[in-house]
């Protein structure tokens, strides 16, 4: 039994819960952003594909890792905008569309990759963001290196939880995002042109979701692989369903389910005689538990997945 | 005196279709002018370009001596024009102040003032008496509720020009009294409103002058004062409307019977103990204020719940099985309340709708497989013999207008033949030739024999089709009166729930009976 305590009273534990959570919490918010005005952004997946792939070659290509952050939310933002221009003006399915991008900005990824390190078998890797103690809380005992000593974008990724929460609940502009979510009518008759916020606001939330993946790349694996997102994207759209739609919530289930993801990753090498393929189903098995205990009695945004037309109903 | 609001030579058409053609109307300060017309004559059409929805094609709206700038909402509402949606643009879940506040303040603002907010709401609402909370949660409010949230949002705009269109659709008869009292006293305050009706009274008590609309155009505009009802009828609809007169009852069997019963309905519209009978050849009409379980009759009787006690009694028999396919099975037709929520699935085809209630009877499957071209030709019999206009047997039944829509669903009920008719609230919503349309056909069923249960709250319908009249007032029913000594003093007594003349009345005939 004690195996099981001292995992959770390792320091080691904590700080990887952290790092594991800021990518999910950067795609988490997007997704929210995204859902918050009303559309469904299945392109995430492919979009934290994209943002790894672009921010990495950025930094591999001589850029700094902020200028890697700063291309891959460029990149995200793009992606964003195609999928906004066919759901939005176009009110193609959301569905469909967003399945189609991530199939889409995968591949193109890979392709990229390809074209720029055409040769290399195994993935070249770049300086990545290293831990930023931040001086005096450095140095509280155990939360200080689990909180305090993470990488700059962990420490970015919790900003804009704080962030978000204050456009959406205090800002004019999130009131607006809000209510085009809820009944983009609404939005349309006190002066507001919804189509514009949509776009504007997909391509803001799709932006979060390139950094985010650029985090992978830039923070933690130090390369670019094709397939490493690893459904990390489809975990955020549950998230942001788990979180009743609320970023202060979203962290919270970033965090649980990293939890999940690091405490597996210990017990597989404690536990002998169970298969590791257990232990890598337990996050998730978890997060379907704890979105049906949340999110019965969420409020879902009333207009979401609903294409906006002028005049119609 | 430069009108406050003036719309000179507006032209605008869909495609082939003109919906306004050079349509001229001014509107002086605080003066009330009623846009009267079908539907479909392009009164919403005017007034979405007036609010910069659309653009006109032709012709310009001068706000205060100012032209607006076509296609601009934003333009509308700083000129001071606000609008009252006939479907609210509200969010349901935020609170009336976040409803109110959107798009008020400048969008990169930092931080949202909402205490200010809030003081000028409760301001306005204290000034015009709109009584909301303002951080009520839209979606708990009543439909009253909402058009007041929906008002004081024009009002926070600083709106000096109300536009309201078809405010009473969703209103029951008292919350549309009160909404024209409040809006006589924004005139008061030197408002001025322009109010879209198709309804007759509404025109006559709440407006100054009316304009009349007919196929896009101006037909005609009369000062309140030296019109009548019969005359605007006439012009709205182009030619002389008549609603059927109802020929004498020749009652039968009695059909359908109530015994004491009891449902606890939702939201408080229970039954609590009801007894009626309803005869062939007959028209039992209830009237009473929405919520005083008129919906839970209907539900009743239709099929849709089963009583806590008491007994149902159809064609003598009791109902054992309280379900829909039992009641149709019984020959019970039913016109339900609400025409695109419960009586018609708006994304399916005209003949998947009209066929769909009985899609298990022999005529229209057979193995469990739909006969098509027998539903087909069945529709197409409903909608060429019920004048169901701009409906194709293939095409969605969402397109069709309210009028029509009802139409349908009317054919989809007689064409089966039932012997007892509930009719809920048959005639909302629609205009002038369309009502007489229903009134006519629902006195065809009576004259065929059938029992018609009609629910109402338009007092002048229920006295015009009906033999015998009652009231519903919390979950119970007055006694019958019949509709001969009918007034709209006598009945305003009734739903208030005051029943000793509506005693007397009875006792006077039964002896008759």
């Amino acid at each position: 039994m004690s195996v099981f305590l001292d995992i959770l009273a390792s320091v080691g534990m904590w700080e990887a819960v952290l790092r594991i959570a800021t990518p999910l919490i950067l795609g988490t918010l997007g997704v929210l952003l995204c859902e918050r005005v009303g559309v469904l952004n299945l392109g995430i997946e492919g979009i934290m594909t994209f943002g790894a792939m672009i921010g990495w070659l950025t930094v591999y290509s001589g850029g700094d890792l902020w200028t890697g952050m700063l291309v891959a939310a460029l990149g995200g933002a793009m992606f964003g905008f195609l999928h906004a221009l066919l759901t939005v003006p176009l009110g193609l399915s959301q569905h469909v569309t967003g399945l189609g991008i991530t199939l889409f900005a995968s591949s193109f990824s890979y392709y990229v990759f390809r074209l720029a390190v055409p040769t290399a078998s195994s993935p070249p890797t770049v300086e990545p963001f290293r831990p930023l103690e931040i001086p005096l809380f450095a140095d509280i005992p155990f939360l200080g290196p689990v909180l305090f000593n993470q990488t700059a974008p962990t420490y970015l990724a919790l900003v804009m939880v704080a962030l978000l929460a204050w456009v959406l609940y205090r800002t004019p502009l999130g009131l607006a995002i809000r209510m085009a979510g809820e009944n983009p009518h609404a939005v349309d008759a006190q002066g507001i042109d919804p189509i514009w916020l949509r776009i504007g606001t997909i391509m803001a939330g799709s932006a979060l979701m390139g950094m985010g993946g650029a985090f992978l790349t830039l923070a933690a694996f130090n390369s670019f692989f094709p397939t490493m997102i690893q459904g990390r994207g489809w975990i955020c759209v549950a998230l942001v369903v788990f979180a009743s739609w609320r970023p202060a919530r979203a962290l919270l289930g970033a965090l649980l389910f990293a939890f999940f993801d690091a405490y597996q990753l210990r017990l597989q090498t404690v536990v002998e005689g169970v298969p590791y393929q257990l232990f890598l189903m337990l996050p998730y098995v978890l997060s379907i538990v704890a979105l049906i205990l949340m999110a019965r009695r969420a409020r879902v945004p009333q207009a979401l997945m609903q294409p906006y037309r002028r005049g119609e109903r | 005196m430069t009108p406050v609001l003036e719309l000179s030579g507006i032209t605008k058409r869909f495609g082939h279709v003109t919906a306004n053609e050079d349509v001229s109307l001014h509107l002086d300060k605080g003066e009330i002018v009623s846009l009267l017309g079908e539907n479909g004559a392009g009164k919403t059409t005017l007034m979405s370009i007036l609010f910069g929805h659309y653009t006109a094609d032709e012709g310009t709206v001068r706000v205060e001596g100012q032209e607006l700038p076509p296609g601009r909402s934003r333009a509308a509402i700083r000129a001071g024009v606000g609008m009252v949606h006939q479907h609210f643009a509200l969010a349901p879940n935020l609170t009336v102040l976040e409803n109110v506040m959107t798009g008020t303040e400048p969008l990169w603002k930092l931080r949202s003032d909402r205490a200010a907010g809030r003081r000028k709401l409760v301001d306005l609402s204290a000034r015009f008496g709109l009584k909301v909370e303002p951080d009520a949660r839209v979606s708990d409010l009543s439909v009253g509720e909402c058009q007041r949230v929906e008002i004081l949002k024009a009002l926070y705009n600083d709106a000096r020009i109300l536009i309201l269109d078809e405010p009473t659709a969703v209103l029951t008869a008292q919350e549309a009294e009160s909404l024209f009292a409040t809006l006589r006293q924004m005139t008061g305050e030197g408002l001025s409103l322009i109010f879209i009706s198709h309804k007759l009274h509404e025109v006559m008590s709440a407006s100054d002058r009316v304009v009349v609309l007919r196929r896009g155009k101006v037909v005609a505009e009369r000062r309140t004062s030296d019109t009548t009802r019969e005359e605007l009828a006439e012009l709205m609809v182009g030619r002389k409307v008549e609603r059927p007169a109802r020929p004498p009852a020749t009652p039968g069997a009695v059909l359908l019977e109530g015994v004491d019963l009891h449902v606890s309905g939702k939201g408080g519209a229970s039954l609590q103990g009801i007894s009626f009978k309803l005869r062939a050849g007959e028209t039992l009409g209830i009237i009473g204020v929405s919520g005083n379980g008129q919906t839970t009759l209907a539900g009743l009787v239709s099929g849709l719940m089963a009583p806590d006690s008491g007994a149902l009694l159809v064609k003598g028999q009791t109902v054992a099985t309280h379900d829909v396919p039992h009641a149709i099975a019984a020959g019970i037709g039913r016109i339900p309340e609400d025409r695109n929520a419960e009586g018609t699935i708006g994304d399916m085809a005209t003949w998947e709708n009209a066929v769909l209630e009985r899609i298990w009877s022999p005529d229209f499957s057979r193995r469990g497989v739909v006969r098509r071209a027998a539903a087909r030709s069945a529709t197409e019999d409903i909608i060429k013999g019920y004048d169901v206009r701009g409906a194709t047997v293939d095409g969605r039944i969402r397109l069709l207008s309210g009028g029509n829509m009802q139409k349908l669903i009317l054919g989809r009920v007689l064409e089966a033949g039932p012997d007892i008719l509930v009719a809920a609230q048959p005639s909302r919503g629609l205009d002038e030739g369309a009502i007489a349309g229903v009134h006519e056909r629902l006195l065809e069923a009576r004259g065929r024999g059938a029992g018609v249960l009609l629910i109402s709250e338009d007092l002048d319908e229920v006295i015009a089709l009906s033999d015998n009249i009652r009231a519903i007032v919390n979950g119970r029913l007055s006694p019958a009166i019949p509709a001969e000594r009918a007034n709209a003093q006598l009945l305003g007594l009734m739903m208030a729930g005051d029943w000793s003349a509506a005693e007397a009345i009875e006792a006077e005939n039964t002896h008759a009976i």
